[in-house]
């Protein structure tokens, strides 16, 4: 510690998760780099919410910023959290596949792009159901086909966390970075509650929820690869690391057999401790800069 | 309807390879084996309730831990085996698809589930990739985390035209609570807004399937409907091996044209803007 520390650092440091989605997303490009794709000005906005009394936007919650990351070309994709709760629909879902297959269309062509999709989801928008569970779909295909050319980084700093669909798109990803704030799992605790009953998952009991689906958690079991301090700096320096990472043989949902005979090796017969679970999936073979 | 739930998709997988047994190795929830479609083998899956699970949460037809990684298992080794083979040699994957969801438990939850429907998205889309046709059959039910994990990521995509048939991203009861309204409220609004619809005509106006498929009982398929259906899935099957191994089929036809031209309208303009950036 140097003489000027008695400051403590919190004070100093610039918060990540107190910016908006779009914030977020510019603040991991280089100075001067970026460029947002589909902005609101171009006001390609839901045809649904309006039909059904709800009030769209021009960006439909969905941000694409194209530019250079540690001097390499990049596409950050960011969903607002805070507009229909980060969900996933029509023109949201097309923005993210278009990005993403554009970046792969770039990089096939010898102009490596990465993406990284900033999640603050609850899943598909329920109402546009259909359309946004194949957004889900496509995303998916679109995350799976950039992969072997171009890292595809999933940032989850919180507080919406990212539920649903849109987890399966973090579950491929190349990377998963999550601050201790966020929270990842396919569904959230209230709807188990609702489907399986309180028995099965208390939603009030916030302990339970983080020791499950938080991010200490997640990285903790080998499920996610950096856990980053909500800052700003860091979570950059932490993103470009990733995006000049050399590209891997193998990543981790192709890591089948490996947790396929981890999930047979569970005792079900009662609820499975969270800590004693990461202790034993705690492991170096996964995703990851090591 | 609860009680059906899953028994469609046993009497296909029964009716398509005359097998009804897990393989072995794998849960009694996952029907897994090859078998011939036309002149060439293809493999079959499909999951299936199980009362005596070790995962309660899976019983009535759900899609959970187990199942994922045991469709992927299947699904990667085809694609290992067939690796050097050439396009048109390269074994079909037909997925029955009859899934209640995906599975609502705390022990899914913990486990990470999010990850094993995520790795059976990716072997599924890695199969599609590589070059195997990649074919669903909507045989009964397939809702939302439960469809992502088996069969949304096939190349083609079919279904029986019949009430039974739901494709839905949530039920009715949670989707209706959760948008505050009644379940008639939401039936309604389906007629209206096709991607809301819980009827498989409106979401054939999506442009998300090959195919509707008639038949006069899905629940006990006959000779002669087994034998119609192999044929509609031999004609999907080299329709797939005709075309580009994404999901960009989905778009060209004429009901996504009309129903998906928000995104379709992004898609281009996302493009224009691309190389200027």
């Amino acid at each position: 510690m140097s003489q000027t520390s008695f400051i403590p650092e919190f004070v100093s440091r610039k918060s990540f998760i107190e910016l908006d989605g779009r914030r977020r997303a510019q603040s991991l490009f280089d100075e001067g780099t970026w460029k947002e794709l589909v902005g609101p000005f171009d006001r390609m906005e839901s045809p649904w919410l309006p039909r059904q009394g709800i009030a769209p936007q021009f960006d439909d919650g969905c941000v694409v910023i194209k530019g250079k990351i540690g001097g390499m070309p990049a596409v950050a994709i960011a969903l607002e959290g805070a507009f229909q709760g980060g969900s996933i629909g029509e023109v949201s879902g097309a923005k993210m596949t278009a990005a993403l297959d554009l970046a792969t269309k770039d990089s096939e062509a010898g102009k490596r792009t990465a993406a990284i999709l900033l999640l603050e989801t609850g899943g598909v928008r329920l109402q546009e159901a259909n359309l946004g569970l194949a957004a889900v779909a496509e995303v998916i295909s679109s995350v799976l086909a950039l992969r072997p050319h171009a890292p595809v980084i999933t940032l989850i700093a919180g507080t919406v966390g990212c539920f649903g669909g849109m987890a399966l798109a973090a579950g491929v990803s190349s990377y998963v970075v999550m601050t201790r704030e966020a929270r990842l799992g396919l569904n959230g605790p209230e709807v188990i509650e609702q489907e399986s009953g309180i028995d099965e998952f208390d939603s009030s009991d916030r302990a339970l929820i983080w020791a499950i689906h938080g991010g200490e958690q997640r990285v903790g079991m080998g499920l996610a690869d950096a856990l980053v301090e909500d800052d700003a700096e860091k979570i950059k320096a932490t993103i470009r690391g990733y995006v000049q990472a050399d590209l891997r043989p193998e990543y981790r949902s192709q890591q089948v057999e490996l947790y396929r005979d981890r999930i047979a090796a569970l005792d079900t017969s009662e609820q499975i401790d969270p800590l004693n679970l990461r202790q034993r999936w705690n492991n170096k073979t996964t995703g990851g800069l090591r | 309807m609860s009680e059906h739930i899953g028994l469609r998709g046993r009497a296909w997988f029964q009716a398509l390879t005359g097998k009804n047994q897990p393989a072995s190795g794998d849960p009694g929830t996952v029907l897994a084996t090859e078998a011939q479609i036309g002149d060439e083998p293809a493999l079959f899956l499909c999951v299936v309730p199980d009362p005596a699970s070790r995962f309660p949460c899976v019983r009535d037809g759900q899609v959970g831990l187990e199942e994922a990684f045991t469709l992927a298992h299947h699904l990667r080794r085809v694609i290992t085996e067939d690796r050097e083979k050439p396009k048109a040699q390269k074994r079909p994957v037909i997925a029955i698809v009859d899934v209640k969801s995906q599975a609502y438990g705390r022990r899914e939850e913990t486990a990470g589930i999010f990850f094993a429907a995520a790795a059976s998205a990716d072997a599924y889309a890695s199969a599609r990739m590589a070059g195997h046709p990649v074919i669903s059959l909507v045989a009964g039910q397939a809702f939302s985390g439960g469809f992502l994990t088996h069969g949304y990521q096939a190349n083609r995509i079919l279904s029986f035209d019949d009430s039974g048939i739901v494709i839905h991203a949530m039920h009715k009861e949670a989707a209706a609570r959760i948008t505050r309204r009644s379940v008639a409220e939401l039936e309604e609004l389906g007629h209206e807004i096709a991607p809301m619809s819980y009827d498989v005509r409106d979401y054939a106006k999506l442009g998300l399937l090959y195919k509707l498929l008639h038949v006069d009982d899905p629940l006990h398929p006959t000779t002669a409907d087994t034998e119609a259906v192999r044929h509609d899935l031999i004609d999907a099957i080299q329709d797939a091996r005709r075309g580009a191994t994404d999901l960009s089929s989905w778009l060209r036809s004429d009901a996504a044209k009309q129903t998906r031209r928000a995104g379709i309208a992004v898609r281009a303009a996302l493009e224009a803007q691309w190389q200027n950036a």
